[in-house]
């Protein structure tokens, strides 16, 4: 029992970063209905500049803010510049054009910072709790706490400030947003900039345990997707839930499930997935679309 | 639209059609003389003109690092040592982003178009494995390929292909004859890269434990797509093996020491493979963490203090820093490439005749040649039957900040024979 | 010049690639050059395109051979991406699966039981037909962003089952296979061969799926793609459409597959990782969504220009290629075909 409780802090921990990174993207998806293929490409990039601030000799929490502004900064010139001149063409050429930015900021990273891995400062310290037999990390605990703080800032931005209702409005429907005299182009603009923080704090929370390089989040967001789709792609608080139950579950399925063992794991994801879309299209906390025709 | 896309895509295949001709890619020149009727495309008593190819672009771009160290080494020979022979090396790279179909592409470039006069290296066994057919229809020098897979060596059929580094089976062997010495009774357990790399390594290490008390209590695989391979590790821990066998490329070989080290529970003799055993991939973790690791090598690590004062080290660093400013010497692949290109130096001195022919009867041809960047006694060896030239290895355990080497250097050909197919 | 005014970044009224098609249609029916209209033009073309190619392998060098083949292979493959992506208005990412397939099936024949290549090719497409209509049915209740994401799914799901099941794939060493020989009759080097079979099974390929949207089928799917409900309204069965399309996509990979085994002669699953399947999206986008012209001039993009993005960039080839998408998307947002056919409608011509 205690190794299975274990297996379960395992996955809970595993989850939280899926957690982080499927925020991230449902974020994007709610205001501009696109997936974000280069989601994680920028929070790796993100966290790089993270890196180069502590390598600098700033103290960690200093770098860490000026990473957020730098990322949420970065986030908005990327809708501004890149985003923008393909507003309105067809959804394909936007998602297509991600693709590119995935590509570009990869390589960009890999000619900047090498390929080679750097250690990222761990924010929590080393150790875990004991409780009765089993041992929880200290960077689990961290992880999910932070993740959970992120939340409630967004929950309080959205729900509670004049940006955040204009931001729902646009996510609502942006031809009535519009009408009303919110500025439309500029709140898809924070939307961006918005995830590109999440993404930020996703990255620097990844690298002390999956290492620092470019190639770090490549395998995070095939799960962060699976997350996104179990939870809803227009509900933050579902990416969140829904990151901890794919986490947990691929872990119990690769220490339990014979068959699957560790090579087959990837499948877990697939299988919800499709488990998911089949039974409740719009996931356990998404928003069911009722379309006008 | 359509006529129009059509129509130019029409144009465009003519026009290139014209320019064409076909016979220019298909006839080579001969040397005369002594040599008479051998190969000579691609090289000159002036020059001559190398192809290599490596993933500069995806997800193994790491790699190209190595024909940077490659290119400083030949750029210092042509500068101050008026090349290899008197003839300049012309080394053209090229990107297969790790793609087999995109190798193929790119070794007929490299051989039709830019009429090299060998292929100097093409990394990973899927690109060299879909190549190497193509070279040796077109008998072409196929040298020193950056794979460590068995076959290079073992294949009869291929005799322009050859490998360099040690075979992922000698290294399983340098561990196996270790464990035998040091902990017959020993359990292991294994974690492994679930491709050509870690089942080569895995496999030979298994059929070298064949017959012996040493024992594998447990396995697991990852797929380089995994984030991480901390599920794996816990795995692992449940045996309570009292040997860890660490099969990985740099990243995971990284997550895997820092998982061992934060596991207090389970305290294996951790032996890393070759691949991840560079002080790049221990620093990260800490050096507190990777205290009495085992590992092995066969050239010497830019990191590594012990040779901070090595003649051939220190040339190195100086001429990195001369002929290739912005890479850093102390990343190991670029040391890899210096080495071997010093080894395509001295193989194509030793060549009788200077032509293509000449140069795959000197890689097959090897007799104890000295290679500096490789460790003391390490030395280049093939004949008539044997395609691997490095087969020793040392081992060697990190104490402090470095690695010691320990013991001899095994030469696994005389522990276990001539490895065969 | 004014072509380049209109494909400037700032035109905000680019259409969707459905209309953009229904528009390249009217717009090519209305050219007239020397007395000719466009489906003679059209024609003539086609015939002139043919000629070219049955033309280059006798001047081009082996290596140029290849080149054009791979970009035969990639054709064919995209053309059955377009079926699903331009003509049914469904995304998939993970067609390079399916590609897999028809690989692995040849590769297997071939290997296992020896099968003589020609027999391999309408099996392996069969095989894809048959897994794309059984994995069709459930992906098929899907749409947009799911599908996208399920088949992605099965993208990324397919590499470690290829290695799981050793003792057919051979693992992950993978398969390596005697490519087509040349029959002695036809005096021809072995990439010209290789070659005409590709480019054969090519304009099969093509002039079925022509066939085919203008059959029954391919206008039913137009009326899926361009309104769902309102093609359900008039009695057209969706699901039924759907499924038969990604199981007609799922062919045409399967035979793309199938050449690049005889083609490259190795197959191993870290060729066809999800990478593959991206690019072949990519490819399709950017040559072009619904048009014929499309996959081809992806085609060429997918082939030559990682090669030229090493020109320009040697260190970091990937920043030039992910640059040069974004600004192939800019400039044309419709793919190059629609720029193509935006171009020459900017050509003055008497009526």
């Amino acid at each position: 029992m205690a190794g299975f409780l274990q297996q379960v802090v395992e996955g809970l921990g595993a989850g939280a970063i899926y957690a982080s990174m499927a925020l991230a993207l449902v974020l994007i998806y709610q205001f501009t209905g696109i997936v974000n293929f280069a989601q994680g490409e920028l929070a790796m990039f993100s966290t790089y500049i993270a890196w180069q601030c502590v390598a600098a000799g700033l103290p960690f929490w200093a770098a860490l803010a000026l990473t957020l502004v730098v990322s949420f900064a970065g986030g908005m010139l990327v809708e501004r510049l890149i985003i923008r001149p393909v507003e309105g063409a067809p959804e394909l050429t936007i998602v297509i054009v991600t693709v590119g930015l995935f590509i570009f900021v990869n390589a960009a990273a890999g000619w900047i910072w090498t390929f080679l891995i750097k250690d990222f400062p761990n924010p929590f310290p080393q150790g875990a709790l004991q409780l009765g037999g089993i041992s929880v990390g200290f960077s689990t605990v961290g992880v999910l706490g932070v993740v959970a703080l992120v939340m409630v800032l967004l929950y309080l931005l959205f729900q509670h400030t004049r940006i955040g209702l204009g931001m729902r409005a646009v996510a609502t429907n942006p031809s009535s947003a519009r009408l009303v005299g919110i500025r439309v182009g500029w709140t898809l603009a924070l939307g961006w900039g918005l995830a590109a923080t999440v993404g930020a704090v996703s990255g620097v929370l990844i690298a002390p345990l999956l290492f620092l390089e470019p190639n770090m989040m490549g395998g995070v967001l095939i799960y962060a997707f699976a997350a996104a789709t179990l939870g809803g792609f227009d509900s933050p608080a579902g990416a969140v839930v829904g990151g901890v139950i794919v986490g947990v579950a691929e872990t119990l399925a690769g220490a339990y499930v014979g068959f699957i063992g560790s090579d087959l794991k990837i499948g877990v994801p697939l299988m919800i997935i499709l488990g998911v879309l089949l039974l409740r299209p719009q996931g356990l906390f998404g928003r069911a679309v009722v379309e006008r025709a | 639209m359509r006529v129009s896309a059509i129509g130019c895509t029409a144009l465009l295949l003519l026009a290139v059609a014209a320019c064409g001709g076909r016979d220019s890619g298909g006839t080579g020149t001969t040397a005369s003389g002594q040599c008479q009727g051998q190969q000579t495309t691609g090289i000159t008593d002036k020059s001559i003109k190398l192809g290599g190819i490596y993933p500069l672009s995806g997800p193994a771009s790491a790699y190209g690092d190595i024909p940077k160290g490659i290119k400083a080494y030949f750029d210092y020979v042509n500068a101050e040592k008026g090349g290899i022979g008197g003839r300049k090396v012309e080394f053209v790279v090229r990107d297969d982003g790790y793609q087999p179909p995109k190798a193929v592409e790119e070794a007929r470039r490299l051989v039709e178009q830019e009429q090299v006069f060998a292929l100097f290296q093409t990394l990973g066994t899927p690109s060299t494995t879909a190549t190497w057919d193509y070279t040796n229809q077109r008998k072409v020098p196929q040298l020193f390929v950056a794979t460590g897979a068995s076959k290079w060596g073992t294949d009869t059929t291929h005799p322009w292909t050859i490998g360099w580094q040690p075979n992922y089976i000698s290294e399983a062997r340098v561990y196996a004859q270790y464990l035998k010495t040091e902990q017959p009774e020993a359990k292991v357990a294994v974690l492994y890269q679930n491709d050509d790399f870690g089942k080569d390594l895995f496999g030979g290490f298994k059929r070298a434990i064949e017959g012996t008390r040493v024992t594998i209590v447990a396995e697991q695989s990852y797929e380089v797509t995994d984030p991480s391979i901390d599920p794996q590790m816990r795995n692992l821990a449940e045996s309570k093996a009292d040997v860890f066998l660490n099969i990985t490329t740099p990243k995971f070989g990284s997550q895997a020491l820092a998982a061992d080290a934060k596991n207090t529970g389970w305290n294996p003799l951790h032996i890393i493979n070759n691949v991840s055993a560079s002080i790049t991939v221990l620093k990260p973790v800490g050096f507190e963490n990777v205290q009495g690791i085992v590992s092995s090598s066969y050239y010497k690590d830019p990191n590594d203090p012990t040779w901070q004062n090595d003649a051939e080290m220190v040339l190195y660093k100086q001429k990195m820093q001369q002929y290739a400013p912005g890479a850093d010497p102390n990343i190991p692949y670029h040391t890899f490439g210096w080495a071997v290109a010093n080894s395509f130096h001295k193989a194509m001195e030793a060549a009788k005749c200077p032509t293509r022919e000449g140069l795959r009867d000197s890689v097959r041809n090897l007799q104890n040649v000295p290679i500096d960047m490789l460790l003391p006694g390490v030395t280049m060896n093939t004949a008539q039957g044997d395609g691997f030239p490095i087969e020793s290895m040392q081992l060697m355990t990190f104490k402090g900040e470095r690695w010691e080497l320990f013991g001899e250097v095994i030469d696994t050909r005389k522990e276990f024979g001539p490895l065969t197919g | 010049m004014t072509g380049r005014a209109d494909a400037n970044p700032a035109t905000r009224d680019a259409a969707p690639a459905t209309a953009a098609a229904a528009t390249g249609e009217a717009g090519a029916t209305s050219v007239r050059l020397f007395g000719w209209d466009a489906a003679r033009w059209r024609w003539v073309a086609a015939a002139a395109l043919l000629a070219a190619a049955l033309y280059a392998p006798f001047q081009l060098i082996p290596f140029h051979v290849f080149q054009l083949t791979m970009v035969l292979v990639y054709a064919v493959a995209l053309l059955g991406l377009n079926l699903l992506v331009g003509h049914a208005g469904q995304i998939s990412l993970g067609h390079g699966a399916f590609f897999a397939v028809g690989a692995y099936a040849a590769a297997i024949l071939m290997e296992r039981w020896d099968t003589p290549y020609p027999l391999t090719l309408p099996i392996a497409a069969a095989v894809a037909f048959v897994l794309g209509l059984v994995l069709g049915v459930p992906a098929m209740r899907l749409r947009g962003l799911y599908l996208a994401l399920v088949t992605l799914a099965i993208a990324i799901f397919l590499v470690p089952l290829l290695k799981r099941f050793e003792e057919v794939t051979g693992g992950s060493m993978g398969l390596t296979l005697a490519k087509p020989a040349p029959p002695a009759w036809s005096g021809l080097a072995e990439d010209q061969w290789i070659y005409f079979l590709v480019l054969a099974v090519a304009v099969a390929a093509f002039l079925l799926a022509g066939s085919l949207l203008r059959s029954r089928v391919g206008r039913a799917l137009h009326a899926v793609r361009d309104n769902e409900i309102a093609a359900e309204v008039m009695g057209v069965r969706l699901s039924f459409y759907k499924t038969l399309a990604f199981a007609w996509s799922a062919m045409f990979a399967g035979a793309a597959g199938c050449v690049y085994t005889w083609v490259i002669g190795f197959v191993s699953p870290d060729s066809f990782t999800v990478n593959l399947s991206i690019t072949l999206l990519a490819g399709l986008v950017v040559g072009g969504l619904g048009t014929m012209a499309g996959p081809v001039l992806g085609a060429l993009f997918v082939m030559f220009v990682p090669g030229i993005s090493q020109e320009i960039n040697d260190a970091a080839p990937g920043v030039i290629f992910g640059l040069l998408i974004i600004a192939v998307m800019y400039v044309a947002p419709t793919g190059l075909a629609g720029l193509a056919g935006r171009l020459i409608r900017k050509i003055p011509r008497k009526e």
